[in-house]
């Protein structure tokens, strides 16, 4: 992977991992190889809209017009990063 | 007449996450420590490509969402590629567990076309001759160098797993090394856990207390040059802690295991039990044999514990140890993992790993079909 200077990120899934909606626990969740992580609330709408074409500040128009008033232009940068340290995306 | 008042309906237990499918007990290796039963299932008996994938629809409608598909050794079965479409179809995650022999690159990608997901690569020893020594089959190192290499290139995740004990925990330093080597992003160094045939072999592969010391010592040093690029993770040797371990997570909480002849067992080794009566999926739907069969719903919670178990604050978060090991080392499946220093049993895990000085362990015999006589 080439990082170009001044490009912004545009995260993406990791290959290894999975995201899906279990139907069963009616939650979303993030399937690795060794484990499974539950993503509560809109999480997995966040992470959803992680498919490498779409930079943050994209992320965060998308889910502001989803959500008028939820504060995610505060919140969803910092739960990417989170994301990005676990090296869950890329 | 009285009318026996029903008991108070038990709550649902938890839903499921993983299964655990060993699709055949024939492998090309004969590891000492395998924790396949002595008796291992012959291959006429095993449920076909159509039953697992049964079993992989009935899975994940009970909430499985992840499964790994091993053995024995599981490319051994030609019809794998059918088994992994069954599971991505049913949207369960896959996980291909390997010693590697029979992994070529045309086989990896129909695998991965039929939507493989990552792969476990089990390794022996770092050198190639002792590996292939302890696994009992040449050029099998040779093998997995190569089956690593493939996975690789193919981009899928790859995990080494590696069994340790007397003969190569004092490599285990070499073992991280060569797996940064090749590539994984995992390493699990499971110390030996004693089943099967590992319980056959426990006085020839337990180590000396200096070994695992020094083990420990070495993994944290890697641990935290490793930080970040590699997982290392460290399966703790429960005879030498004193400490339980949390068994699967309690008996029948988080996963499930289904034997290449069907029988449906709350872990792998539940096997051993004699009187456990496990179900089989070519009896009964995989949600009656999770809610409602007895064998599974035996040991879970804690209402069935005994001896120290009963009142002890860490109950809920050790499930008092492992079933299979009580019985191994009791003869009651009911008493306290002996593994943990409350346990009354406890000297019995004690005079194993401190034996008396100039003890000379035994040789361990192979895993083989006929290999020991069954007592039955």
């Amino acid at each position: 992977m080439t990082a170009v200077p001044g490009d912004p990120w545009r995260p993406a899934l990791a290959p290894a991992l999975m995201l899906r909606h279990d139907r069963v626990r009616d939650t979303d969740l993030l399937v690795l190889p060794e484990r499974v992580v539950v993503l509560e609330g809109h999480a997995g709408q966040i992470v959803g809209l992680c498919d490498g074409t779409r930079t943050v500040p994209g992320i965060v128009d998308t889910l502001a017009e989803r959500y008028p008033g939820a504060p995610v232009a505060d919140d969803v940068p910092s739960f990417l990063d989170r994301l990005r340290r676990e090296g869950w995306l890329t | 007449m009285t009318v026996p008042r029903p008991a108070a309906a038990s709550p649902e237990p938890p839903r499921p996450w993983a299964l655990l499918a060993e699709l055949t007990h024939a492998c090309p290796l004969h590891c000492p420590y395998c924790s396949n039963p002595l008796e291992l299932a012959r291959r006429s008996a095993e449920l076909t490509a159509a039953e697992w994938a049964d079993v992989l629809r009935q899975a994940a409608d009970l909430g499985v969402v992840h499964t790994h598909l091993s053995g024995g050794e599981p490319l051994l079965r030609p019809d794998l590629e059918r088994i992994v479409a069954a599971a991505e179809g049913a949207g369960v995650y896959t996980q291909l567990v390997t010693s590697g022999t029979g992994l070529d690159e045309d086989r990896l990608s129909a695998l991965r076309a039929a939507g493989l997901r990552s792969v476990q690569l089990s390794v022996q020893h770092a050198e190639a001759a002792a590996n292939d020594r302890i696994a009992g089959r040449p050029s099998s190192f040779a093998a997995k160098e190569r089956a690593a290499a493939l996975v690789r290139r193919a981009g899928l995740p790859l995990g080494l797993n590696v069994v340790l004990h007397r003969d190569n925990l004092d490599t285990v330093g070499a073992l991280v090394e060569l797996g940064e080597s090749w590539g994984v992003d995992r390493i699990e160094l499971a110390n030996t856990q004693f089943y099967g045939w590992g319980l056959l072999n426990r006085a020839a592969l337990l180590p000396t207390r200096e070994q695992l010391a020094r083990a420990r010592e070495t993994v944290e040093h890697h641990r935290e040059r490793l930080a970040g690029r590699v997982e290392l993770v460290w399966v703790v040797p429960d005879y030498f802690d004193g400490i339980a371990k949390p068994c699967m997570g309690g008996w029948g909480a988080v996963s499930l295991t289904v034997t290449p002849d069907g029988t449906a067992l709350p872990c792998p080794a539940a096997a051993s039990l004699p009187d456990l009566d496990p179900p089989n999926v070519r009896d009964r739907p995989l949600d009656w044999i999770w809610d409602r069969s007895p064998a599974f719903a035996r040991y879970r919670g804690t209402a069935w514990m005994t001896g120290p178990c009963g009142t002890c604050p860490r109950r809920e978060e050790d499930f008092g140890g492992c079933r299979c090991q009580a019985y191994a080392l009791t003869g009651d499946a009911a008493r306290t993992d002996p593994a943990c220093a409350l346990s009354p049993d406890h000297h019995v895990v004690r005079a194993l790993t401190d034996p008396d000085a100039g003890v000379t362990p035994p040789l361990y015999v192979h895993r083989r079909p006929g290999a020991v006589p069954q007592v039955r």
